[in-house]
């Protein structure tokens, strides 16, 4: 039934095209479509994936991708990944082998300031590695749709790898708390979060304590912090406009005393390092959002993340932010009620909700709507490239020097993914410099990854600025050919007459560098 | 005909290997300008300038007060009342010049605490009014007289801020390290073709062109030094650089009437130290940064009014974590040489307990609109209707912020 009504709202997207076409529908229809439905569910096409698509239907790529454990990780896929040493450390086991080393981790001793700059330099392979992993998974994964999530949730809970101990742990946070609820139920996804240290960490909570308790008063753990639990509401659940009131901030903040991190050596002994300290948690009986917390202790929060998740505000909050990410930048208003619908009858399916709003007329027709952020830009244009990518170094460096640099958005609102944001005179010159390196084959992609330099302690700036520097041995251009053919549906007829004039190295710069590619 | 057509007939490749003596050549308009200077992430305004005459100041902040004047670390006394951070001494000379202004208890009227919706509120000028569609000093740049260049307002970053956002075209730039790095749309054919692919392409063609124009102003006006400079790695802290070169751009480009930057990291909420730490560490690069500004504008700090404004205050009590939560009530800096400094301006509200807003939070005595309408009125010389645009449905203003700044 469902696939028949899609059927049909197909139908009736073909013959609405069939009048005066915007630029974006020229060429054939139903690869416009395949290109569409691409630029939002993938990070963009590729020409393995166009034909894949072409084979099995637009309804079935969709349900694919909203099942993404029916889809294997290619062999060389898991491969690159099994490299990387450190996502393989529980969060206990990165505090100890690349955390600071406490007085009384080392028998009193404190560590000079130069062997704690030594072991800080040493701890910057984990965020690395971490972003080597999330650049490879965006460009090679059968699951695309989601990786797709894991951008749009990282951002949803964002924690930043620049604050303190989080970049120890921003890539466990991604393995352990978004990806595998990407496409799950939304409560999972704030438990999740909530259970993180990475998040407790990042939102100042760990430090959260009741004030007053005897024996309760370490260090800086003297009172109440309001960061996490104003935030929660903000941003993960209700929204700013979603009713709560500064009462409502302080008793969750209230409720959340104590829940923090595990002490060096302590824990819970599964490696998550987050802890529940009876000791400085307020037990006391709290008003929240107009219900009632019973006294207690964890359970007082597993209630409050509970309350929170099932609130009609938290569904119309997310079904605003997914169909701005999926559709645009102001979504029409009935589409996001259907969307709040849905998540509140479905108890917050993400997966549910998702079929609903690709299944709608509104996502069908917007096409091109969407301007690309930095990181949807980059990676996009090397899928479409078809580059290979051991080194996603120059890859990560466009991002940073386009305000997007990856796990570093330090704000807790994570980074926006609107045209307002980031279309601007100087992102688009460099966008057309990162496209122009692209299209020449000047960038260093395929060079190992530097791990001796980083291990020589070179940062990932200055690493860059020697890649880019460097002369690889005989850059390759692009085939300019097979991109214009795969792109050919999105390509406005000024694109096209621009690319046929230009000079063979730039055709293919001129391509990635263009207005047309700049959307989705 | 303007300068635009004429970059569109003359081309790319006489564009950039031509054209940029015109930036020089153009003639001289009105000199007054206006830099905003926004801190994102409340800073703590109360630790900026200190109102060390106040015993309720030191009760609340156990940990986190800055000591009273006197001594190596005090704070250092603007008058018998507050007290400047000691990591701020970079200001001290402009403050004993008189080029230094605080109006302090200054802020936003909309109650929110949110980060976000406050720096909204603060950028587009229309407190508890979200859906304004831009930004206060676009309208500005509407209201400004004489003709417009694509160099009338610079931001200074990788995006483009909501409180430039708006149907005026402005430019931004980084001005940080590597910013005057070779790019490939220096060179003549490159930058050719890709000026017939964004011909027309609506807002993208427009930031395309913005694009073009101020990276070639930036080369033209970047010195070779400078360019062999940014190859390097970047320095630890590259504020005063940043605060040098957009000096330089101003001095050699007069036709910039209108700069931002903004600065994050002032969301203190643990261990913000008192007179040495985490606030003191951000501080005093800000401080040498805008002293650095002040110097190398040279005579053009005659003309230039430099305002530092945050989203909210903090609380006046330090929280349980050595830090302070989101509050209310603020500072605004001015600096410039036309400000009447020397002073801290502004009706003070006073930290007694029936005294705090909401029980918690420095009030908000002071409109941060009046503020810069005080500014706007009197440096850039705007009227009341154009006023009524900028700031629509304002307050009246109230007490001495018309001496803000010498006629």
């Amino acid at each position: 039934m469902a696939t028949r009504l899609r059927r049909f709202l197909a139908l009736l997207c073909a013959v609405a095209l069939a009048a005066p076409l915007p630029a974006h529908a020229a060429a054939s229809d139903g690869d416009a479509q395949i290109i569409h439905v691409l630029n939002r569910l993938a990070f963009g096409p590729t020409a393995a994936d166009v034909a894949h698509v072409r084979a099995i239907g637009i309804d079935r790529y969709i349900d694919e991708q909203l099942h993404p454990q029916t889809l294997a990780e290619p062999a060389e896929l898991s491969q690159r990944l099994a490299g990387l040493d450190t996502l393989k450390l529980n969060p206990v086991e990165l505090f100890k082998e690349y955390g600071p080393i406490l007085p009384i981790m080392n028998g009193g001793v404190k560590l000079t300031p130069e062997e704690q700059k030594a072991r800080r330099q040493r701890a910057r392979i984990i965020v690395q590695q971490a972003q080597d992993a999330r650049i490879w998974r965006a460009l090679y994964s059968p699951r695309q749709l989601q990786e797709v999530m894991v951008d749009f949730w990282f951002n949803h809970f964002n924690v930043s790898a620049d604050k303190g101990l989080d970049h120890l742990w921003v890539g466990r946070y991604e393995a352990d708390a978004i990806r595998p609820y990407a496409l799950g139920h939304f409560r999972d996804l704030l438990r999740a979060t909530a259970h993180s240290p990475a998040m407790l960490f990042y939102l100042d909570n760990q430090l959260n304590t009741e004030p007053g308790i005897p024996g309760g008063v370490r260090g800086n753990e003297t009172g109440i912090n309001e960061n996490y639990a104003r935030e929660i509401m903000e941003l993960h659940t209700l929204g700013v406009d979603g009713g709560y009131t500064q009462d409502d901030v302080i008793a969750l903040a209230h409720v959340l005393t104590g829940w923090g991190l595990a002490r060096p050596g302590l824990g819970r002994g599964d490696g998550s390092a987050q802890a529940f300290d009876p000791s400085r948690h307020d037990f006391a009986a709290k008003t929240l959002l107009g219900r009632t917390i019973a006294p207690g202790g964890e359970p007082q929060v597993e209630q409050a993340i509970d309350l929170l998740a099932a609130q009609p505000a938290t569904a119309r909050h997310i079904a605003f932010q997914l169909a701005q990410y999926f559709v645009s930048d102001k979504p029409p208003q009935g589409l996001v009620d259907r969307l709040a619908q849905r998540f509140s009858a479905t108890d917050g399916d993400i997966a549910a909700v998702l079929k609903t709003l690709f299944a709608s007329g509104e996502f069908r027709d917007s096409a091109g709507q969407k301007y690309k952020t930095p990181y949807q830009y980059v990676i996009s244009a090397a899928r479409a490239a078809g580059v290979e990518v051991n080194n996603p170094r120059p890859l990560l460096g466009t991002m940073a020097r386009l305000g997007q640099p990856l796990y570093r958005c330090q704000t807790p609102d994570g980074y926006k993914n609107t045209e307002d944001a980031w279309l601007s005179p100087d992102a688009t010159t460099l966008r057309i410099g990162f496209a122009t390196g692209l299209g020449r084959g000047v960038l260093p992609l395929k060079n190992p990854p530097p791990e001796q330099q980083a291990a020589a302690g070179m940062t990932p700036t200055t690493q860059l600025v020697a890649d880019q520097r460097g002369d690889p041995p005989k850059p390759q251009p692009l085939d300019a050919a097979p991109l214009a053919a795969l792109l050919a549906p999105v390509l406005s007829d000024n694109t096209r007459s621009t690319v046929a004039e230009a000079p063979d190295g730039l055709k293919a710069a001129l391509i990635l560098g263009g207005p047309d590619f700049m959307r989705r | 005909m303007n300068r635009r057509d004429l970059l569109a007939l003359a081309g790319g490749a006489a564009f950039a290997s031509g054209l940029a003596p015109i930036w020089t050549a153009r003639a001289e308009g009105p000199s007054q300008r206006l830099v905003v200077v926004m801190l994102r992430g409340a800073v703590d305004g109360l630790n900026v300038v200190v109102p060390y005459g106040e015993e309720a100041y030191y009760e609340a902040r156990p940990t986190i007060a800055i000591p009273k004047p006197g001594g190596d670390s005090g704070a250092l006394a603007l008058d018998g009342h507050f007290a400047l951070h000691p990591a701020l001494a970079a200001l001290m000379p402009l403050w004993n010049d008189k080029k230094l202004a605080f109006v302090h208890a200054a802020g936003s009227p909309d109650p929110s605490r949110s980060h976000f919706d406050a720096q909204q509120f603060i950028e587009n000028g229309t407190p508890g009014h979200p859906t304004t569609t831009d930004g206060w000093m676009n309208r500005v740049l509407a209201a400004l007289p004489g003709a417009r260049t694509s160099t009338d307002a610079l931001s200074v970053g990788p995006t483009l801020p909501f409180i430039l956002k708006g149907p005026i075209a402005v430019a931004n730039l980084p001005l940080g390290p590597r910013a005057a790095q070779p790019m490939a749309i220096d060179q003549p054919q490159v930058a050719s073709a890709f000026d017939k692919l964004y011909a027309g392409s609506g807002r993208q063609g427009e930031a395309y062109r913005q694009g073009r124009e101020a990276r070639t102003e930036l080369i033209a006006n970047m010195s070779s030094e400078e360019q062999m400079a940014d190859n390097g790695a970047p320095p630890a802290n590259a504020l005063p650089a940043v605060a040098d070169r957009l000096a330089g751009l101003m001095t050699r480009d007069r036709h910039i009437r209108l700069a931002f930057a903004s600065l994050g990291g002032w969301d203190t909420h643990v261990n913000q130290g008192a007179e040495s730490g985490q606030l003191a560490n951000r501080l005093k690069p800000l401080g040498e940064g805008l002293a650095a500004f002040a110097k190398a504008l040279g005579t053009d700090w005659d003309d230039t009014v430099v305002v530092v404004i945050s989203e909210f205050g903090r609380t006046v009590h330090e929280n349980g974590n050595h830090g302070t939560d989101h509050g209310h009530g603020n500072v605004i800096w001015l600096l410039g040489g036309k400000v009447n400094g020397g002073k801290v301006y502004g009706e003070w509200p006073g930290l007694a307990e029936g005294r705090l807003y909401e029980g918690r939070d420095l009030a908000v005595a002071t409109d941060y609109r009046h503020v810069l309408t005080a500014v706007l009125e009197r440096h850039l010389r705007l009227a009341d209707p154009a006023m009524a645009k900028i700031f629509p449905a304002m307050p009246a203003m109230r007490g001495n912020l018309g001496q803000l700044l010498n006629a």
